[in-house]
């Protein structure tokens, strides 16, 4: 039996269990009628318990098992190896097992099979086939007398209702459990493959070093040179700049003409337009970069004389900040919005005009949360990565002209974990420690960002 | 007659008043919200130097009429004003007529304290420093401090003028709001139910500072309370589903109503 069909009969146990539920507790409310009792919960409470406590169990025992099984079949598989064949190293042990798995499905033989292997083979087999067998019966045992007991249990007293509140209650921490574990197991991850790139080069060479130039030497030679960050940090804080530099005018006053100064039907059409420009993929505002902001720069650059690269840290750059236009104008705007009218009353009480009291209280008021969105804009700036594959050029040096091609953190993950590589090699791990240094920036500006946001929502309350 | 205690103030001089010059007036004021009309064409006269009261209960138009003579209502898109009302004669809605220098001229103290999220000093000195009133900064300490004295709050706050303003307690925040009305040296001041939001004690001392200020100032008050209007104004309004029902003298407002719905509200019949 298939795990797809095991999960099905799952949900018509489910479904089933439900009715079930359903069914008797309505019995139980009609026969307790006549004396007068009530059943504390509604009778979909009862079947959503009944249902719960049929499939869950079962459910669990199916992922248990399932974790469980390769081992211990393997071990067995093992032990029943004539001692003449038994691997000696780890190795050969891996490569004997999935031979002996292959040998077992009949896909992928390399070569002629020996007796001693077809016979582990069918061991394995045999194996495979009783384990789902035993499980298959344990989750039908467990389903049944689950729902068989919670099935007993519905009287009117049984507070169905308050038990599916808990219920749910596990289910939404175990969610958000999940997504918290994802970004412990990622920064782990990362921490352990940016810890064995420095033992191959020195933190400091790293973090402070200014030539980013990795030959590719073979593991275990000395002297590895040219992993210098600083060419990239440079480069990716230039774009980002760059980028906040046309993002932050252009998005500002679109919120304050959005939130001020437009008729609500102006807004409601505009708003969600702009926003278009965060939902356009980043590797088409990289060809467009390419194709069309880069040449257009060129063009410009050389009518006033300046030699502009197509490609180049002024290219990226600004098409970076059309990107990030959307997150400052739709935040911003929210925010002003949020100044109480009573602030604008004040102001327009006292004989302000109306760009009077935008500058001079609502903006003002409204400024940590601006800075807010702006911090938010800037760490997407920061952590983007297509654009600047395309238009930035490549070219990890350390120049404080944005008209020349750079290279930034992002572009380098890339490049140096695209291609024919060693993943032992500090030539790649090197993706690991830029990564993790990446996201350090990013989340200390998020990090700045929220506390900043959190205090000014404290302002008027 | 009703038997409701009401104390009067100084209320005495009503002749006297009465040769006081037209400040405000209104001329078939109707104000639209949408397509619906909320005021049913207005008249009234505001005379120099006295306190008038609107009362009236919720809904019944005396917050937007208050609103229409510093047009506040400008700022609310689907509302729409016609009629004439002038200040010294003037056509307020005039289009040769500054809003901005008119909201200089007829300030506005609002239902809920609204300091700005700025220091105590700064929130005096942004009407002043908005209209130039000052040249340099010695004027400006005297502008905040005259204000705030003003407002009788120089004696609580002149140690801390770098505080926040929202810092303040509800009373002490109205109050400001008032010393920063003055600050741009309005002739006329209205206020919206400018102590709803108060407690007793924060309360009555405002209606102090609105006895001390009409020596010098023009005042419309609304309210909800009508001992309140009783005690701090002049002339009382009363107003109704839109309509300006009755206007008089205070004292003959609460001793002998002339309309039936006028003495039904203060009588506490409805409201």
């Amino acid at each position: 039996m298939s795990n797809l069909v095991l999960m099905t009969l799952l949900l018509m146990v489910m479904a089933l269990a439900y009715q079930l539920g359903l069914t008797r507790s309505k019995r139980v409310a009609v026969t307790t009628n006549g004396t007068g009792f009530r059943m504390h919960s509604r009778p979909t409470y009862h079947g959503m318990l009944v249902a719960f406590w049929a499939v869950v169990p079962a459910a669990a025992i199916f992922a248990v098992w399932s974790l469980a099984q390769p081992g211990i079949i393997n071990a067995l598989v093992l032990a029943q190896l004539p001692p003449e064949f038994q691997p000696t190293t780890d190795t050969e042990q891996r490569i004997l097992l999935r031979r002996l798995a292959n040998l077992a499905s009949g896909f992928g033989l390399t070569e002629e099979a020996a007796d001693y292997e077809l016979a582990a083979a069918a061991y394995l087999n045999q194996l495979h086939g009783i384990g789902r067998t035993l499980m298959t019966a344990l989750m039908a045992a467990v389903a049944a007398t689950a729902l068989v007991l919670a099935w007993r249990r519905i009287e009117p007293h049984l507070r169905a209702r308050n038990q599916m509140e808990s219920i749910i209650r596990w289910l939404l921490i175990i969610c958000s459990t999940v997504a918290i574990l994802t970004t412990v197991g990622i920064v782990l991850s990362m921490l352990g493959e940016a810890f064995r790139f420095f033992t191959f080069v020195n933190p400091l060479d790293f973090f402070f070093g200014t030539t980013w130039n990795p030959r590719f030497s073979t593991v275990g030679t000395d002297g590895q040179t040219g992993f210098g960050m600083l060419p990239l940090l440079w480069g990716t804080l230039m774009i980002a700049l760059i980028a906040l530099a046309v993002a932050i005018p252009v998005g500002l006053m679109a919120a304050i003409y959005m939130a001020e100064y437009a008729p609500s039907k102006v807004r409601s059409t505009a708003k969600p337009i702009i926003e278009v420009l965060a939902g356009i993929p980043t590797i088409v505002y990289g060809f467009f970069a390419l194709i069309t902001v880069g040449p257009f720069l060129n063009q410009l650059g050389a009518s006033f004389g300046l030699e502009i690269r197509t490609t180049s840290a002024l290219t990226a750059g600004v098409v970076m900040g059309i990107m990030i236009i959307p997150f400052i104008s739709s935040l911003s705007d929210d925010i002003i919005t949020q100044v109480p009218k009573a602030m604008r009353d004040g102001s327009l009480g006292l004989g302000a005009t109306k760009s009077e009291t935008i500058r001079k209280v609502v903006l003002p008021a409204a400024l940590p949360g601006i800075v807010g969105a702006i911090l938010l804009a800037a760490s997407r700036a920061i952590g983007e990565t297509m654009i600047v594959v395309l238009a930035a050029g490549n070219s990890p040096v350390l120049t404080a002209n944005p008209f020349e091609a750079v290279s930034t953190m992002t572009v380098t993950i890339v490049n140096q974990l695209t291609g024919d590589l060693d993943f032992a090699s500090p030539q790649s791990l090197v993706a690991f420690a830029l990564g993790l240094t990446l996201f350090v920036i990013t989340l200390l500006l998020n990090v700045v960002a929220l506390v900043i946001v959190r205090k000014y929502r404290e302002q008027y309350e | 007659m009703n038997t409701m205690q009401v104390s009067f103030g100084e209320k005495k001089d009503n002749a006297a008043q009465a040769e006081h010059a037209v400040k405000m007036s209104a001329r078939d004021v109707k104000v639209f919200y949408g397509d619906n009309e909320a005021l049913h064409g207005i008249n009234m006269d505001i005379l120099e130097n006295e306190v008038i009261a609107f009362i009236g209960p919720s809904g019944c138009g005396k917050s937007t009429f208050l609103r229409c003579l510093n047009r506040m209502n400008d700022t609310i898109d689907t509302a729409r004003v016609t009629g004439l009302v002038t200040l010294d004669g003037k056509d307020i809605y005039d289009r040769s007529l500054d809003v901005v220098q008119l909201r200089a001229q007829v300030g506005m103290v609002f239902q809920k304290p609204n300091p700005f999220p700025k220091s105590i000093f700064e929130n005096i000195a942004y009407g002043p420093r908005l209209h130039g009133l000052v040249d340099n900064k010695r004027d400006l300490d005297e502008v905040v401090e005259s204000s705030l004295r003003r407002a009788g709050l120089w004696d609580e706050v002149k140690d801390r003028l770098e505080a926040p303003g929202t810092g303040l307690s509800g009373g002490q925040q109205q109050r400001l709001c008032i010393a920063r009305a003055i600050a741009v040296s309005p002739e006329v001041i209205l206020m919206d139910e400018p102590c709803s939001a108060l407690d007793p004690i924060a309360t009555s001392i405002i209606e102090e500072l609105i006895d001390e200020l009409k020596g010098s100032y023009t005042i419309a008050i609304v309210t909800h309370n009508m001992q309140q209007a009783a005690r701090v104004s002049d002339k009382t309004a009363f107003f109704h589903l839109g309509n300006l029902v009755e206007l008089n003298d205070t004292r003959e407002i609460f001793t002998n109503p002339q309309d039936s719905r006028t003495e039904d509200y203060i009588t506490g019949r409805f409201g």
